[in-house]
């Protein structure tokens, strides 16, 4: 029988089945420094951690981005979530890596990383974002921190088995994104307008066609992030020669003979010819163009060209009323060109576009300039940010006026203390545009790394596309 | 897990579709610690103004709807973060159930182990109960989980159906994890013949 990518790695990790659910067994378990709540569900059941070897630990929603270590945070409860992650992970013996380690970072940046997450494997992760992983061919997927004792307890989930979603985009993206990996944001959020923020609830996405597999893995990772906005639980593109390439060398991936088999291994999980998904979405990518947000939900987006919509033109009076609160909310008049909106500031980061690749496609439109409003440069994961600087990227991003920090989620989800002040807009690479984000009445426009550089430079939103690129 | 059987409550309208976590509960308190009370917390952003003050036209802050035991919401509630902090507050301030046409699914599950009734309902019932309930704010309904049924007073019953397994540790208030460690041999079996 003809299977997908996804059924192929339900069927081989189903350890059982009863009342409709299946019994998954988790590969790969990431930890954050967050509630503890899931290490007091096994403390309550009286029970240690099952596989702390399929168990990995890291810090990124609350580590400053000043540089500073955990002994100087003034946050009592911020610097409490910190240790109490260190504190949990040794007691059980789980590979932690901590503030100021090489390898700590944003989950979803190291995990592909360190070659942790790889292909046909399961992830979970207390996170919404997990979704990433599959980038590499993974499922992936973001749990509660009540299920998240159940893995670390039993490394097993209960899951009724998710529908399957294929959207496949073909062609050549359109002249200014696609080439170097830029494109995958403007697609993340092209799919989302498509299908609306609920519209692959229950689904597993598998993306496809020639677009998709023209991304890069990086840029895969930033298409599948962003999944969990179309209320997808995951995100997934089959692996490749790209992701073998990709995945070669790193520190936690196979090596010589297990290389080999698992490369093996990993070739015959593709979706096989004749597989049915139960829904089918397709798109060109010639008629993807840079996106933005103007509203206050990842689907509230248009291509850069466009105006501030009218509520009295939406399709119905349930969305009349939520483009209205949008409007309110961002502080914006329909009719506007997207390309009159002045920002106050610039975020470049996060799970979403934290990656070195996201980097460089900033740094190529900045390089040589010199910005118009405050702009943050947050790498996703110390190894990025090491990198960047053995490129001469930070040089590039300080000389032309942003401010180069350390890495960590900051001001993508606010928790760290790194917000947008009250009322100011912000151009940004994150994931979320919700009321209240990136801290209490921010306004956030979402858009791809390439597409925030050229708003910093101009002090508005902005075509990259219009901007000569520098050297 | 707290078991859940029947609950007669007054039931606050919210219909807004796609409610998320972050306005659930703002991120900057998921630091908190839930033993430490969270229900100061749910919506803050939206109950109080930067000074600290209600504002008076939140739903949880209309008089009729202070004491509500039950969400009528639209549909995609609580997309967003998998923060189960956002189930600790609507728990901690008092809400049992959420209605709507759909929850986000990793909402839904966090509420499922905790408690937290989420009740699926067609579009149009939960069109009839919002209307119903901003005409007459105050009013109560009954979810009965053992008759999967939500009931009103006047007698207009909708029937629900929700997952039988998730029923069953609801009525009895056992939780996930009880029932997975009794499955501990099959896991190692599975965990022999599988591949790193």
């Amino acid at each position: 029988m003809a299977l997908t990518l996804f059924e192929k790695i339900w069927q081989a990790h189903l350890v059982a089945e009863e009342d409709g659910l299946g019994l998954l067994y988790i590969d790969r378990h990431f930890l954050q420094d967050g509630p503890r709540r899931k290490f007091e569900v096994l403390e309550e059941q009286g029970v240690g951690v099952r596989r702390p070897d399929r168990t990995f630990a890291t810090v990124d929603h609350y580590p400053p981005t000043d540089g500073s270590p955990v002994e100087a945070m003034t946050h009592a409860d911020r610097r409490r979530a910190i240790e109490d992650i260190g504190r949990d992970a040794a007691r059980h013996g789980i590979p932690l890596y901590g503030l100021g380690d090489p390898r700590q970072g944003i989950v979803h940046v190291i995990g592909p990383e360190q070659g942790i997450s790889l292909p046909g494997t399961t992830i979970v992760c207390n996170d919404s974002h997990t979704s990433t992983h599959g980038g590499v061919g993974a499922f992936a997927f973001g749990i509660g921190s009540t299920e998240c004792g159940h893995v670390l307890a039993t490394q097993t989930l209960w899951m009724r088995k998710p529908g399957t979603m294929r959207v496949t985009i073909e062609g050549t993206a359109a002249d200014g994104i696609g080439a170097d990996g830029i494109g995958a944001k403007d697609m993340a959020l092209a799919v989302i307008a498509r299908l609306g923020t609920a519209g692959a609830a229950g689904m597993v996405i598998e993306y496809a066609g020639s677009a998709v597999r023209a991304l890069s893995v990086e840029g895969r990772l930033t298409l599948c992030n962003m999944s969990i906005e179309a209320g997808a639980r995951s995100g997934m593109v089959a692996p490749d020669e790209a992701t073998f390439a990709y995945l070669a060398g790193r520190a936690h991936a196979p090596t010589g003979a297990a290389w080999d088999a698992a490369v093996a291994r990993w070739r015959t999980l593709a979706s096989d010819d004749g597989a049915v998904f139960d829904r089918e979405v397709r798109l060109d990518a010639r008629s993807i163009e840079p996106v933005v947000t103007w509203g206050i939900s990842p689907d509230q987006s248009l291509p850069i060209g466009g105006r501030v919509p009218d509520p009295a033109t939406a399709p119905d009076a349930g969305r009349q009323a939520a483009w209205q609160r949008a409007l309110d909310y961002m502080g914006l008049v329909p009719g506007t060109p997207l390309t009159g909106i002045a920002i106050d500031r610039v975020f470049i980061g996060s799970c979403t576009n934290g990656r070195i690749e996201d980097l460089r496609s900033a740094a190529r439109i900045v390089a040589g300039r010199t910005i118009a409003v405050p702009g943050w440069v947050v790498p996703g994961s110390a190894q990025v940010k090491a990198q960047a600087e053995a490129e001469g990227l930070d040089a590039v991003f300080r000389q032309s006026g942003f401010d180069w920090r350390a890495p960590g989620c900051s001001m993508c989800v606010a928790q760290n203390g790194d917000v947008v002040p009250p009322g100011e807009r912000c151009a940004s690479t994150t994931n979320r545009n919700f009321i209240g984000r990136q801290g209490p009445g921010s306004r956030t426009h979402l858009m791809s790394p390439a597409m925030a550089a050229a708003a910093a430079l101009t002090g508005r939103l902005t075509d990259v596309r219009t901007l000569a690129v520098g050297a | 897990m707290r078991a859940f059987t029947r609950l007669t409550a007054v039931a606050a309208a919210l219909p807004e579709a796609d409610i998320d976590t972050d306005r659930i509960i703002p991120a900057r308190f998921v630091d908190r610690r839930p033993q430490d009370g969270l229900a100061d917390c749910l919506f803050h952003d939206e109950r109080f103004d930067g000074a600290g003050q209600e504002r008076a036209d939140f739903a949880l802050n209309r008089p009729a709807w202070r004491d509500a035991g039950i969400l009528v919401a639209g549909a995609n509630f609580g997309c967003g973060s998998s923060r189960e902090h956002a189930i600790f507050a609507l728990l901690d301030y008092g809400i049992r159930a959420v209605l709507s046409p759909g929850a986000s699914e990793i909402f839904a599950n966090n509420a499922f182990e905790n408690g937290l009734l989420m009740v699926t309902l067609p579009p149009d019932t939960v069109a009839r109960l919002l209307t119903l309930l901003q005409a007459r704010p105050g009013h109560r309904l009954t979810v009965d989980l053992e008759r999967q049924v939500v009931a009103d007073s006047d007698g207009t019953e909708a029937p629900f159906a929700i997952d039988p397994r998730r029923r069953r540790c609801l009525l009895e208030g056992l939780d996930t994890l009880s029932l997975t460690l009794r499955m501990t041999d099959r896991i190692a079996a599975f965990e022999a013949r599988h591949p790193g």
